[in-house]
């Protein structure tokens, strides 16, 4: 209110401010603005920059900290892949998380599908049920199924890692969201020609939901591939262990190894940075339409 | 290009009806099979467990023995209450939270607001603020650590060059707390960027020009446009932000154990010590348990807010 009658009195007392007068004054400030922006950006991507710097120099050099790299070497990499511990850390992460991606829109979607599209009794209840999941953090489960999986005799195996990250309620809602909004003239025509429910889902709606299945495939691979706590529990085997679990449990084995320890976290970060780099889009995107977070 | 449908529509519409409409006969057997995948997993793996953890938490449950021990009644509620441990980690989970929450609020959207402004090169704010998201956070922790390391760490060195004693980051009771604050700040500042950025957006330019035209300056359109408009994102972003602070372990775990002594433990650490460590699973259950009522809480608190923001639309 009080911005109103300040504008409103300066305007009595001085209206010769010109449109150009007013333009100058935005450019000014967005350029103020992109100078701000500038050095924030900058700041954030220090702690990379000097990890990167770090993990090019000899070990010996690093308690000498300066950003100059004298002696550039990727001895520490060559130490690191050579051990070949990171190669079973890489295939565990990624064989987990692409199977939790495909198995989670495979399962989340045909679930979404029957909730949105199939005019069965108690279909209230059903989505109520899936609902409730939402509200459930896998953080605050990790005891009841660890003791779940200790009875089945999973631990230390993929499926321990894989299965309870599969049923995500979150990704059932979101398939059913984005099928609601698929035009039904489209799956009832291909009813009419005579395919079942399950046709229509595989060759008619998913089809047409290519940004929202891959939105919740990059999402779920990231989430999987990132998270600590509960592989930190069910993987106890060196060979078994997702890249975050390696890196954690050894990070205390390199001591003043600097250089090796900066370049196992950035070999840890590289098929993540990497798929960033290809999905940027597609990932804000995702961001943007569905406030989806780990 | 945007087809995804809005996470902040209308609790009305999102909630489905207490009842069905339109039964059609012959969908139900099919209905059932496709759900089944998901629904036998949620059962068994979800549902199943959460059922599981409120029972153990009833009992002296070990995680060494079969079964579910001697009953215990809410005999390890009681203990949980009473255990300054207990509330110790629970308060720097909220400690946590209260440090992070602000500057993760406030700044994604200071510089998301500088971002739109911006014409050239957004997708490299983009790309500066939303990569340390993407990232493990034991890749962060191992990056924070270095960059924390006494005497010869990027921010020691910097600090000492301004003049100032350089703190113990993460040995110091008093300080580690901000310290992973700090670096939590970095690492997920993205994620709330992205969403701000998306959300001013879909404010219409034609906004803006008609308040210039009125003589208002950028500020006076900030405050007057942009701020309101944003309330629903900010809502959003805010429950987001509440309740991932409220489930931090990674960086506590790898950077500090939980110390010095134990003055950075969150809940969760809590959880996994007297779970994982002293095999007391019964007892585990129910801080898990009263941390879940935590999390609901919330959650709920954000329900209300968001059906009274609708009506008062």
């Amino acid at each position: 209110m009080t911005i109103v009658a300040e504008t409103r009195q300066r305007r009595d007392t001085a209206p010769t401010v010109t449109r150009e007068e007013i333009d100058r004054r935005t450019r000014l400030f967005n350029g103020f603005c992109a100078g701000v922006l500038i050095a924030f950006a900058v700041i954030w991507l220090v702690p990379i920059a000097w990890a990167v710097d770090t993990s090019l120099k000899p070990n010996a050099e690093t308690t000498n900290p300066t950003w100059m790299i004298e002696n550039p070497t990727l001895e520490s990499y060559r130490t690191l892949l050579g051990q070949g511990d990171i190669w079973n850390w890489y295939a565990s992460s990624f064989i987990t998380s692409t199977l939790t991606a495909a198995a989670t829109v495979l399962t989340a979607s045909m679930a979404a599908f029957a909730l949105s599209r199939m005019r069965f009794r108690y279909r209230w209840l059903v989505f109520w049920f899936v609902l409730i999941g939402i509200m459930i953090p896998q953080q605050v489960l990790i005891v009841p199924q660890f003791k779940e999986f200790a009875a089945l005799g999973l631990l230390n195996t993929y499926w321990a890692v894989i299965i309870p990250q599969v049923p995500a309620a979150i990704a059932v809602f979101i398939f059913k969201q984005f099928f609601d909004g698929v035009p039904r003239e489209l799956d009832e025509a291909a009813r009419v020609d005579g395919a079942g429910f399950f046709r229509t889902y595989w060759r008619v709606v998913m089809p047409l939901s290519r940004p929202v299945v891959s939105a919740v495939a990059i999402f779920t691979f990231v989430w999987s591939w990132n998270n600590l706590l509960w592989p930190l529990l069910v993987m106890t085997n060196p060979k078994l262990m997702t890249i975050p679990v390696g890196l954690a449990t050894v990070q205390g084995t390199y001591g003043i190894r600097y250089a090796d320890t900066m370049a196992s976290a950035i070999l840890g970060a590289l098929p993540l940075v990497l798929l960033f780099v290809f999905f940027q889009r597609r990932i804000v995107e995702g961001i943007a339409g569905t406030g989806l977070k780990g | 290009m945007t087809t995804l449908t809005a996470p902040d529509r209308p609790a009305e519409q999102v909630a489905p009806a207490l009842r069905d409409a339109d039964v059609q006969p012959g969908h139900g057997r099919p209905a059932l099979l496709m759900m089944a995948p998901f629904l036998v997993l949620y059962l068994l793996f979800i549902i199943g467990p959460t059922l599981y953890m409120v029972l153990m938490s009833l009992f002296d449950t070990s995680l060494v023995k079969e079964g579910l021990g001697s009953w215990a009644g809410l005999g390890n509620y009681a203990e949980a209450f009473g255990d300054p441990a207990f509330w110790e980690s629970m308060w720097h989970t909220i400690w946590f939270t209260i440090l992070t929450t602000p500057p993760l609020v406030v700044l994604a959207f200071v510089l998301a607001l500088l971002a739109d402004r911006v014409r050239r090169g957004r997708w490299f704010f983009r790309l500066a603020f939303f990569l340390p998201y993407v990232l493990p956070s034991a890749v962060v922790a191992l990056i924070w650590m270095w960059i924390y390391t006494p005497e010869l760490g990027l921010l020691g060195r910097f600090v000492t060059a301004l003049g100032f004693t350089e703190p113990g980051w993460l040995g110091d009771p008093d300080v580690a707390m901000w310290s992973l604050a700090l670096t939590t700040v970095w690492w997920t500042l993205g994620f709330n960027f992205v969403l701000y950025l998306a959300g001013l957006q879909d404010i219409p330019r034609e906004l803006y020009e008609a308040a210039a035209i009125d003589g208002a300056g950028p500020i006076a359109q900030i405050r007057r446009i942009t701020v309101p408009m944003l309330a629903r994102t900010t809502s959003l972003v805010v429950v987001l932000q509440v309740i991932a602070s409220l489930k931090v372990f990674d960086q506590m775990y790898i950077m500090t154990s939980g110390g010095p002594n134990f003055s950075t433990r969150p809940v969760l650490e809590y959880v996994y010590d007297v779970g994982f460590t002293d095999f007391r699973v019964g007892y585990a259950s129910a801080v898990s348990t009263l941390f879940f009522l935590v999390v609901l809480a919330v959650s709920a608190v954000w329900v209300l807010l968001t059906r009274r923001q609708e009506q008062g639309l």
